[in-house]
């Protein structure tokens, strides 16, 4: 591998959002003919620094980056994705940029279609008047998806392809620009069958053969061993380590990944410990039909009065399984609550018997986000179990009047305990700040007096202050209400820090469970997928 | 100060501002050319308390999450026939009034709930599909008023001709009922509470309808219908509600309408139904997902107000009938203003 | 619409009668209303003649109104409502030609020529108003329509005569202010249509005029296999990702209205020497509703219309227009049936053709979700 050019470096990237360092100190580079993986966790930092190389809008409305890019050893200032494109470099989207009704050929030539002039264009000198060139675009599509080892016919509309196919003339587009000589694969393989995603690493090794510079991000570690040259790892927006192929094993990389210090807090004890005796919720075979964050059949036991923790690798099914019992997303399987059996698709049935859910999606899910504090946290108290209303017409609830007085002095009395900062208990919930409306959530959660609340991502998307409030305040309704508490998060330090266990999930299924203080390779490892369930 | 000053124009908004006036220009005009301004005041109130209950339908819709109700023709539909059965049972002042209501609200309640089914089925298009269903229902009615089975000979045709009139007389059945109940005058107003407190008594109903436990639920619907999902409540039936709700005022606001104006009109008549109130209301400060009773008011008496004094006094300054145009101009350059904002009419 | 967008068939061999449901299935609304012509036109009892001699004309005054919406169609932009604003530009036009009395082709050729930068105008508005109420545009230009209509109606009611110099009593109301309700076309009446009017086997052919919209659905063929035509078939399948390929997309949009309102016009003013009187306040208004509607009856909806739907369209709707009012005399002994069924017929095949959008649109997105997750 010849190491000395470089087509494409990355020095000293730092990257802030609203005071927030996303990127720090970031640097990464490429040589022709080189694929260069880049893993890291959500949140590391890694579309970020795909913005910054594509020129984003996003990075430049935000008061730029510093730092330098060099390609071919030249300064250059990536101030557009049509600069970045005019630059060689090629970005094979996440999400599918394809028209269904156009064929192939007409998709992977979009807007770069070659023309021929005819009469009219010629008198009104409009380029947008010129023919379309079909049989070059043809013959250049045919080049394009041959360089893949594709053989479909090009003619073909794209509507009702595969999936996997959709993906190859995506790259094919990016391999037809004849400028392009660095291609970023932004989790190619996310949507693809194994056979499908091998032939797409059999197609990356080709063009990185022709000599183009691959950047390649995955969540799939044995997909890097299998074709990256180098590996670079992102955490929390810092470089933690480069590796060599030859230097780097799945544990290691996982481990580097997933690595967090975990702060030593002493919880506050409790006079019986949870165990296996006393089991709170038992979910077996669920299936969840969320889209991104299927669930496939997962079992666990919670024991009451624990909190346990969910985690694993976005994607992978952790978000899918609050939301699938909840009754949000389609599921199946069977869920049990002390033996009582907890009917599924239904939301309303579920609030009754004693669940309830603070939902990842905070201003989506989570909140009405016009309504004043008081209403937000009763009115799914109100409707599940026709609590803040009048008594009368006792034989239809439905016209029961809403009994104001109540709902203010509950509000009020949550306002206190939680410490939600506020005007009052009329104020919108849009104007509070994250932390705040985070605790509006867990007391309209709290409202149903549940006795086991689930809890996804508490701390997304909240300041550092606010996140050890809600840290604290999960840890406290626990100990304090004894409420069974099941808690999502991404973030692997948190659940560290105050979770009885963590469950890891893999591929829609439990992977294991994991005492808190066991070490960063246990969990880096199960969170890749490397170790089977009986071996812990 | 400008500052607060953008702040105020914001919070009131420009088309209220604009329109507000407008209006102090009307009346400056009237009372320089010695129009009678009580009396100009006296028939813009009957002009509110005759339209005030249609605009009040668009309220459910908008706030289950279906948005603006094009299809008002269905309810106003219902309410004719509502009318005209207790128009053929020879029933008449209150007893008519009141029958042709108890006639009218199961048969809307069953075509709302129709109407319902096919809206949601029809998801993200709702104005429109609405708008065209309510345009060939009227067609098809063209077709039920030539051939249905009314005797009454005020109703039909007197000779020659088969079906319904084009334009009933109400004057011996419940015509003005309302609007000859209890009037009493105020600085040379005359004001009848009657109609007033018809159309007032509505908006309280609605008001508190939104206090109750399924008034709250079609809100939280409309607001975010993942968050309602949560919380338990049946999306789906909320909308069924809110446009059965709404289809149900239409019904009873074409009644009062028809009593007013003493007239009931048939055939192509309900056909634009719709676009005088969707622009009262947005005038009012209502967006596409966002209404209160507040918004009906203010927007009823502004448009009403504005259409019932543009004539006469514009007639003073500039010869012909101008009200018209302005209608035109005024409430479909309100419907545009809230269709190309994300946020509506604010 | 183009050859390009034709997906090569992959199946070969299919056994013809799995074709003919094929047909039948996916032309059901022309043959539905094909059938029911043929129907009403026997019941009416009507002489093949006349009504031959009927479509003929109603063909050559109709097309072109109808070709206008094929445009917004392909731009994603769904039935353009808005086409009234081209016909009042034609209208404005024939006002001012009549008014300066040049008659024959002549005067209607500078119609054109007039009526071409004011709905080029128009058109610039309503894409920016359209540009800014996206995923609603129908109900937009709807609204637009009779927007327009008051500004209209405002200019020739209340401007003409004191502002806007019209110095005819022909053409003026008795006050001296505002355009007569009807005003006669006089001057251009037939201009195009008289100009070559063979007659073969009793029936008149309207040959120029005919000639006229063959023209324009070849400008529109032609159109659809350049550039401009590729983007804007991009733009009409998915405005998000035609924008990231670096595609205008608001600037092709607004293209694809300044287009449709100019053929507009060109449209009412053939409509306008046909008919050879202008109902100054009504002759636009229905044009919207009754172009769409034909559009509809060929077997358009509102992602996808072919220059064969729309002239189809015009066909089968206006022999419908021509028969049902004598049927519902026939059938009922009441004319007005047959009137109102016509109201209805437009109406109606107009929210079904919505509903189906709707409905369609819902599903092609479910599925899209569906076979994303089935691969994962």
């Amino acid at each position: 591998m010849e190491r000395a050019r470089r087509v494409l470096e990355m020095k000293g990237i730092t990257k802030q959002y609203f005071g927030n360092t996303v990127l720090n100190d970031v640097s990464i580079d490429l040589c022709p003919g080189e694929i260069h993986a880049l893993v890291g966790e959500n949140g590391a930092g890694k579309s970020t620094l795909m913005n910054i190389l594509f020129g984003m809008p996003v990075i430049h409305s935000t008061g730029g980056f510093s730092g330098e890019i060099l390609i071919d050893g030249e300064k250059v200032e990536l101030l557009s994705p049509a600069a970045a494109m005019q630059a060689g470099i090629g970005m094979v989207h996440q999400e599918f940029m394809l028209l269904p009704g156009f064929t192939i050929t007409e998709n992977i030539k979009l807007n770069r279609e070659p023309t021929r002039k005819n009469a009219l264009s010629k008198l009104l000198r409009s380029e947008f008047l010129d023919y379309l060139d079909i049989p070059t675009m043809r013959k250049d599509a045919r080049t394009a998806l041959d360089r893949l080892d594709l053989s479909i016919d090009e003619w073909l509309p794209v509507a009702g392809l595969p999936v996997g196919y959709m993906q190859f003339i995506e790259i094919a587009r990016e391999v037809d620009k004849k400028e392009v000589r660095i291609l970023v694969f932004d989790e190619p393989t996310a949507v693809l069958t194994e056979t499908e995603a091998d032939r797409l690493l059999g197609s990356l090794r080709r063009l990185a053969a022709d000599g183009i510079a691959i950047l390649f991000i995955t969540h799939r570690l044995d997909e890097v061993m299998a074709v990256a040259d180098r590996i670079t790892v992102l955490r929390d927006g810092e470089t933690v380590a480069m590796l060599n192929r030859d230097e780097a094993v799945v544990e290691r990389i996982a481990e580097l990944m997933v690595g967090r210090k975990v702060e030593k807090v002493e919880l506050p004890p409790r006079d019986t410990d949870p165990s296996d005796k006393d089991i709170a919720l038992t979910i077996n075979d669920l299936l969840v039909d969320m889209p991104g964050e299927m669930v496939r059949g997962l079992s666990l036991s919670v024991r009451r009065g624990e909190i346990l923790g969910i985690g694993g690798l976005a994607g992978h099914g952790k978000l899918g399984i609050a939301n699938g019992i909840m009754g949000l997303y389609s599921a199946a399987g069977r869920v049990s609550k002390n033996g009582d059996n907890i009917p599924l698709n239904a939301p309303d049935q579920v609030l009754l018997k004693g669940l309830a859910f603070v939902s990842e999606d905070r201003r989506g899910v989570g909140l009405l986000l016009n309504e004043p504090i008081d209403r937000n946290i009763g009115v799914t108290a109100m409707q599940a179990q026709h609590k803040f209303l009048r008594p009368w017409p006792h034989f239809l609830p439905a016209l029961r009047l809403e009994n104001r007085g109540e709902l203010r002095a509950y509000a009020e009395e949550m306002i206190r305990k939680l410490d939600i900062r506020c005007l009052g208990p009329n104020q919108p919930v849009r104007s509070l700040s994250g932390g705040n409306q985070q605790k509006v959530c867990v007391a309209k959660a709290l409202a149903l007096e549940p006795e086991i609340l689930f809890v996804s991502e508490p701390t997304r998307g909240i300041d550092v202050g606010a996140k050890r409030l809600v840290l604290d305040l999960l840890v406290r309704l626990n100990r304090e209400h004894n409420v069974t508490i099941i808690m999502t998060s991404s973030e692997l330090g948190e659940l560290r820090k105050i979770c009885d266990r963590v469950a890891i999930v893999y591929r829609g299924r439990l992977a294991g469970i994991l005492p808190p203080d066991a070490s960063d390779a246990e969990f880096g490892l199960m969170m890749a997928g490397r170790v089977r369930k009986e071996a812990i | 100060m400008a500052h607060r000053l953008r702040q105020t124009v914001e919070h009131i908004g420009v088309p209220r501002l604009m329109i507000a006036g407008f209006l102090v220009i009307i009346f400056v005009i009237a009372y320089l050319t010695d129009m009678s301004v009580p009396q100009l005041i006296t028939d813009s109130l009957v002009r509110v308390g005759m339209n005030g209950i249609l605009v009040l339908a668009m309220v459910p819709t908008i706030s289950c999450g279906v948005g603006l109700n094009f299809g008002l023709p269905l309810g106003v539909l219902s309410g004719l026939v509502g009318a005209l059965i207790s128009m053929e049972m020879g029933l008449a002042g209150f007893a008519g009034l009141l029958a042709a209501i108890a006639f009218a609200v199961p048969i809307a309640v069953v075509v709302g709930y129709l109407y319902a089914l096919l809206l949601e089925s029809v998801k993200g298009q709702e104005m429109m599909v609405g708008t065209y269903v309510g345009f060939s229902t009227v067609a098809v009615m063209c077709v039920f008023w030539l051939m249905a089975p009314f005797k009454n000979p005020e109703l039909i045709w007197a000779i020659g001709g088969k079906g319904l009139r084009f334009t009933l007389t109400l004057g011996n059945h419940f015509g003005k009922v309302l609007n000859n109940f209890a009037v009493f005058q105020l600085f040379g107003v005359k004001i009848s509470a009657g109609l007033m407190g018809f159309f007032l008594l509505f908006c309280l109903l609605i008001y508190l309808f939104y206090r109750t436990k399924v008034g709250i639920a079609m809100l939280a619907a409309g607001a975010n219908p993942v968050f309602a999902r949560s919380a338990g409540i049946e999306v789906r039936r909320m909308k069924a509600v809110g446009v059965v709700l709404s289809t149900v005022l239409a019904a009873i606001g074409i009644i009062v309408y028809a009593q007013s104006y003493g007239f009931l009109q048939l055939y192509m008549a309900p056909l634009m139904m719709a676009f005088p109130a969707v622009a009262a209301i947005l005038i009012g400060g209502a967006s596409l997902q966002r209404a209160t009773i507040f918004n009906v008011i203010i927007g009823t008496v502004l448009f009403q107000t504005l259409l019932t004094t543009a004539l006469p006094v514009t007639s003073r300054v500039i010869q012909g009938d101008i009200s018209e145009v302005a209608r035109l101009i005024i409430s479909n350059g309100m419907i545009l203003y809230a269709l190309t904002r994300s946020t509506g009419g604010k | 619409m183009t050859q390009s967008s034709e997906p090569k068939t992959v199946e070969s061999g299919r056994n013809v009668s799995l074709d003919i449901r094929h047909i039948i299935l996916t032309n059901g609304v022309p043959i539905l209303f094909l059938a029911l012509s043929i129907t009403m036109a026997l019941v009416a009892g009507l002489n093949f003649t006349f009504l031959l001699n009927e479509v003929i004309t109603r063909l050559a005054r109709n097309s072109l109104l109808v070709l206008s919406l094929l445009i917004p169609v392909t731009a994603g932009m769904g039935l353009n409502f808005g086409i009234v604003i081209g016909a009042m530009a034609g209208q404005a036009s024939v006002i001012a030609v009549t008014y300066w009395g040049i008659t024959g082709v002549r005067g209607f050729l500078l119609a054109c020529l007039l009526s071409t930068p004011l709905a080029a105008i128009t058109g610039w508005l309503a894409g920016l108003v359209l540009n800014r109420a996206k995923g609603r545009e129908m109900i937009t230009s709807m609204i637009l329509g009779f927007f327009a209509n008051g500004i209209y109606q405002l200019i020739f009611l209340f401007l003409v005569g004191p502002i806007i110099p019209l110095k005819s009593a022909a053409m003026l109301l008795p006050q001296g202010i505002g355009v007569r309700n009807t005003v006669d076309l006089i001057n251009i009446a037939q201009s195009l249509d008289k100009i070559w009017r063979p007659v073969i086997g009793g029936v008149r052919i309207p040959v120029v005029t005919l000639l006229i919209s063959f023209g324009m659905c070849v400008i529109i063929a032609f159109l659809m296999k350049t550039k401009m035509g590729q983007n804007l078939r991009a733009v009409g399948q998915d405005m998000n990702i035609a924008e990231v390929m670096g595609i205008k997309v608001d600037k092709t949009r607004i293209i694809a209205m300044i287009l449709s309102t100019v053929i507009a016009g060109w449209g009412q003013l053939i409509f306008l020497q046909n008919i050879g009187t202008l109902n100054t306040y009504n002759s636009h208004e229905q044009v919207g509703m009754f172009s769409i509607a034909a559009l509809l009856v060929g077997g358009a909806s509102t992602r996808r219309a072919t220059i064969f739907q729309a002239v189809a369209g015009v066909i089968l709707f206006h022999t419908l227009f021509v028969v049902s009012p004598l049927a519902g005399q026939r059938l009922f002994g009441v004319p007005q049936i047959g009137e109102y069924f016509r109201v209805f017929v437009a109406y109606g095949i107009i929210a079904v053709a919505l509903a189906l959008h709707a409905w369609q649109g819902r599903q092609v997105r479910r599925e899209a979700i569906r076979e994303a997750m089935l691969t994962e």
